[in-house]
This record gives structure tokens, C-alpha cells and sequence, in this order.
């Protein structure tokens, strides 16, 4: 099997999704996005530049664009990953409290979030590892319960060869029942009432080896298919 | 009408008592008083309580690290985040944690927000969905409204808050520039003594009233800063 999407392509991907939006069931023509830590928070250099989306950062940057090279970037001027972006013609800013007013009021679309581990009910572990005393939960768990549709972007499985996509969490959650779909190096899954469906496939990887990687069942969807782009 | 204006850190947080809670503005490289906080150090506090988003990891410049090189400068954190990624490396905070010298309350950054907040608004408590199913409501109270569970959070206050702003007038009115404003709105609020660490400090009348967002009657102390970014 290959090792499915790279770091870059999944990205991508995510990206796609926050503009064709085959699984984001949201009639707005303009989205409200937040981009969690980690890749998702690079997600903002992966859209297109016309692409109807106000990024939100729930440090209070709103409107950011893509990340800022070099010679333009600004300590002051950082999204809610903390990564130093550009701003688009339509940017402003907010307070933390009055940007997490915002998620918790339901103003926000969508998250883009990192994962350690997502549960077939839709739980969310992504703040606490095993060994190590203390945790860091940053927005998430405001994030995962607030926005209305929650995104996962992760690699299928841990370094160690290991399932993501579990029965049951086994870190500590950090949101319960909160995530719509998971896009992974392998593959798109929606987390339904049902539990995991497969909707598409990384190219190069096929049905048998998702179900392979994924820790429990996968439902396969009648129109499963590679994944676009 | 005019405050106190220092320009040397360590004068300007002459008062700070032994056990303090002291806040502290900032979100990753943003709005973060940085000369502040590490007069802090230099100065020898000891035993503070410290509210802030992270206390840092090692290389980033600038963050909270500096205060916990030094044991006994913080003995209580209470921030959103204690472990950050990339987890290859123990950070200060940890090493101070995992060797007992520290109490750590890690709570979700919106909570945190909000508690500030209403610490400074005088609301005696809220209720979040935030944390529902989680280890974030254990041991607190759960109320069901409209069908829905929420957690009932309390509010935060402090001794002393370190804040950051772009501009100061000699009133103490504050400009902020981009996301500097972070947590520095809500913790120049909640604080018995706010002392702001500034670029520029203005004649009263210069700033614009449309971009003052802390009224100066909010804060009790400046610190201008020498020039630069730190290092």
C-alpha cells in the first residue's frame, strides 16, 4: 500500500473541502473558518486566493489570509495557530474573549482541527498524550463544541503503525460527539449516526487497506471513490 | 490626571508581593509584555500565581519560558495550555511541574477568556457548553438548559496584570495594534493594579478616541519599552 497523501496534499484536500464542500452541508455563500494548530493552521496557503472564506483566529485575527514569506511578516499579525499570515481587504480585530463569543455563539462554520484519536461516536482526543504529566488545550475544546461543523485532519494512523480512527478514545477527550468528518493521508470518512463511512480513497490506496488501518468498522459508502482535489 | 510612566521594568513592578497573582497578557508572539515579564524574574519574585494562554517552550522567542527556568518563581499556572507540540523536548514549565514545584489548572482558552472577563465585569459565574463530556467538567456543577448540558464556570481575578498595547497616552489610555489585544482587553479589567508595557507614550489628546480601546481610568502604571522587538 502506499503511504497515501503527503503532508502537503492533505492540505490540500482540506482545502477543497472548505471550497467544494461535497460533505459540508452549509447553504451559506461565505464560510467562517478557524484553522486549529499544527497543519490545519497552514490551510489559509492552500485555498484558492477568490475562495468566499473569513478565516478566523480565536486569538481575535479575523480575516487573515495566507501565511506571510519572509520579508513581510509581522509578530503582531498571527492567526489562531500562531503562525504569521498576511491579511486579507477584509480583516479586523477582536478581543479573545469577543472571537470565542463568536465560536460559542454559533458565528463560526467550520474548524479544521488536528487529532490524536477520533472515536466512531464522534469523540475528539487531542490534548493530552499518554506519559506526560500535564496537556495543552488551547481553543479546541471551545472549537469542537461551537462551530457547527468540525473537520478533522490527521494521518490515518500513529507513526507506530496504530489506529486514529478508534471504537473508543483512549487519550483524554477533548470534545464529545463533536466530529462531522476526518480527512486523513488514506482516506475522507464521515462519522455518521452509524458510525465511520468511507467516501473516498487517497489515489494508490484502496478500500481493504483503509479498513486495514482504521481501529473500528468502516462502513463503505455505494459511490466510494479516489478522492479530487 | 497623568500616571507614573517607568522605563525601567523591574521599578515599575516595585510592589509585587511574595505570593501574588499576578496575570499576563500575550498570545503566541503577540501583544506579550515581554520586558515585564522578565523583570519579573530578575527581580526574584517568588511564588506567584500566574494566569496567562501558555507558558511556553524552549527556542520560541518571546514567551512565557522565562519564568519558569527558575524554580519558585511560579508555583501555581493556570493557563490553556501546559504541554505544546512539538513534544520531543521537556519544556521550562514542565520540567518545573514534573519536579512538583508547581500547580498547574489547564482549562479551554475560551473558558479562560471568559472567566477574565467576567472577573472583571463582576458576573459571578456563567455557563458553557464548553468542556461537556470532558475531563474539563469534572468535579463542576452541570446544569441541563433547554436540553442542553452546561458547565458552570467561575470568574478570574488578580492581584496584578501585565498588559501590552501599542501606544499609551500619559492617562493611560490604550491603542492596540492587530492581534495584540488577545487577552491584554479583558485582563486590564481584572486586575487590583494594571500596569501596561507600551511602545509609545503619547501627550493626552494625540490618540484618537476611536481607536482607544482600554479607557485609562483602567490602568495604574506604564512602562514604556526602550525600542525594538525582543530578542
Amino acid at each position: 500500500m502506499s503511504e497515501g497523501l503527503t503532508r502537503e496534499m492533505l492540505a490540500l484536500r482540506v482545502a477543497a473541502e472548505l471550497t467544494n464542500r461535497r460533505y459540508l452541508n452549509l447553504p451559506e455563500r461565505r464560510l467562517v473558518v478557524n484553522l486549529g494548530f499544527g497543519l490545519p493552521a497552514e490551510i489559509c496557503s492552500y485555498v484558492p486566493p477568490d475562495a468566499p472564506l473569513f478565516f478566523h483566529g480565536e486569538n481575535g485575527c479575523l480575516g487573515y489570509g495566507p501565511l506571510a514569506d519572509e520579508g513581510e511578516q509581522d509578530p503582531d499579525t498571527i492567526n489562531g495557530g500562531s503562525l504569521m499570515v498576511t491579511l486579507q481587504p477584509w480583516a479586523s480585530f477582536v478581543s479573545s474573549a469577543d472571537a470565542f463569543g463568536m465560536i460559542r455563539g454559533g458565528q463560526v462554520d467550520v474548524v479544521v482541527l488536528g487529532g490524536l484519536e477520533v472515536a466512531a461516536n464522534g469523540d475528539l482526543a487531542n490534548w493530552k498524550v499518554t506519559g506526560r504529566k500535564s496537556g495543552g488545550v488551547g481553543g479546541a475544546t471551545d472549537l469542537c463544541t461551537g462551530c457547527r461543523h468540525v473537520i478533522v485532519a490527521m494521518e490515518h494512523q500513529t507513526k507506530h503503525g496504530e489506529p486514529r480512527l478508534v471504537e473508543r478514545c483512549s487519550y483524554e477527550l477533548t470534545g464529545a460527539a463533536c466530529v462531522d468528518l476526518v480527512i486523513t493521508n488514506l482516506a475522507v470518512v464521515q462519522v455518521t449516526p452509524d458510525g465511520f463511512l468511507l467516501r473516498e480513497t487517497a489515489p494508490g490506496v484502496s478500500v481493504a487497506d483503509v479498513q486495514a488501518a482504521t481501529g473500528a468498522p468502516l462502513r463503505v459508502a455505494a459511490d466510494v471513490r479516489e478522492m479530487e482535489f | 490626571m497623568d500616571l507614573p510612566v517607568f522605563d525601567d521594568p523591574i521599578a515599575a513592578l516595585h510592589d509585587i508581593p511574595e505570593g501574588a497573582s499576578v496575570m499576563i497578557g500575550g498570545f503566541g508572539s503577540a501583544g506579550m509584555p515581554y520586558d515585564l515579564l522578565v523583570g519579573l524574574v530578575e527581580r526574584g519574585s517568588r511564588g506567584l500565581t500566574v494566569i496567562g494562554n501558555s507558558p511556553g517552550r524552549r527556542g520560541a522567542r518571546p514567551d512565557f519560558s522565562p519564568l519558569f527556568k527558575v524554580p519558585g518563581v511560579v508555583t501555581f499556572w493556570r493557563g490553556s495550555f501546559g504541554v505544546l507540540p512539538p513534544l520531543s523536548q521537556e519544556s521550562f514549565f514542565e520540567e518545573r511541574h514534573n519536579a512538583g514545584d508547581l500547580d498547574a489548572e489547564i482549562m479551554p482558552q475560551g473558558t479562560l477568556a471568559e472567566r477574565i472577563r467576567a472577573g472583571g465585569a463582576g458576573i459571578g459565574g456563567f455557563y458553557v457548553r464548553t468542556g461537556i463530556g470532558t475531563p474539563f467538567a469534572e468535579g463542576k456543577e452541570i446544569r441541563t438548559i433547554d436540553g442542553q448540558e452546561y458547565v458552570f464556570e467561575t470568574p478570574i481575578r488578580a492581584d496584578f496584570a501585565l498588559i501590552r498595547a501599542y501606544q499609551a497616552d500619559t492617562v493611560g489610555n490604550l491603542v492596540y495594534r492587530r492581534a495584540q489585544r488577545n487577552f491584554n482587553i479583558m485582563m486590564a479589567t481584572a486586575a487590583d493594579t494594571v500596569i501596561a508595557e507600551v511602545d509609545e507614550v503619547m501627550p493626552v489628546g494625540s490618540l484618537d478616541p476611536e481607536r482607544i480601546e482600554t479607557a485609562g481610568f483602567l490602568v495604574h502604571r506604564i512602562y514604556q519599552r526602550g525600542g525594538g522587538r525582543p530578542a
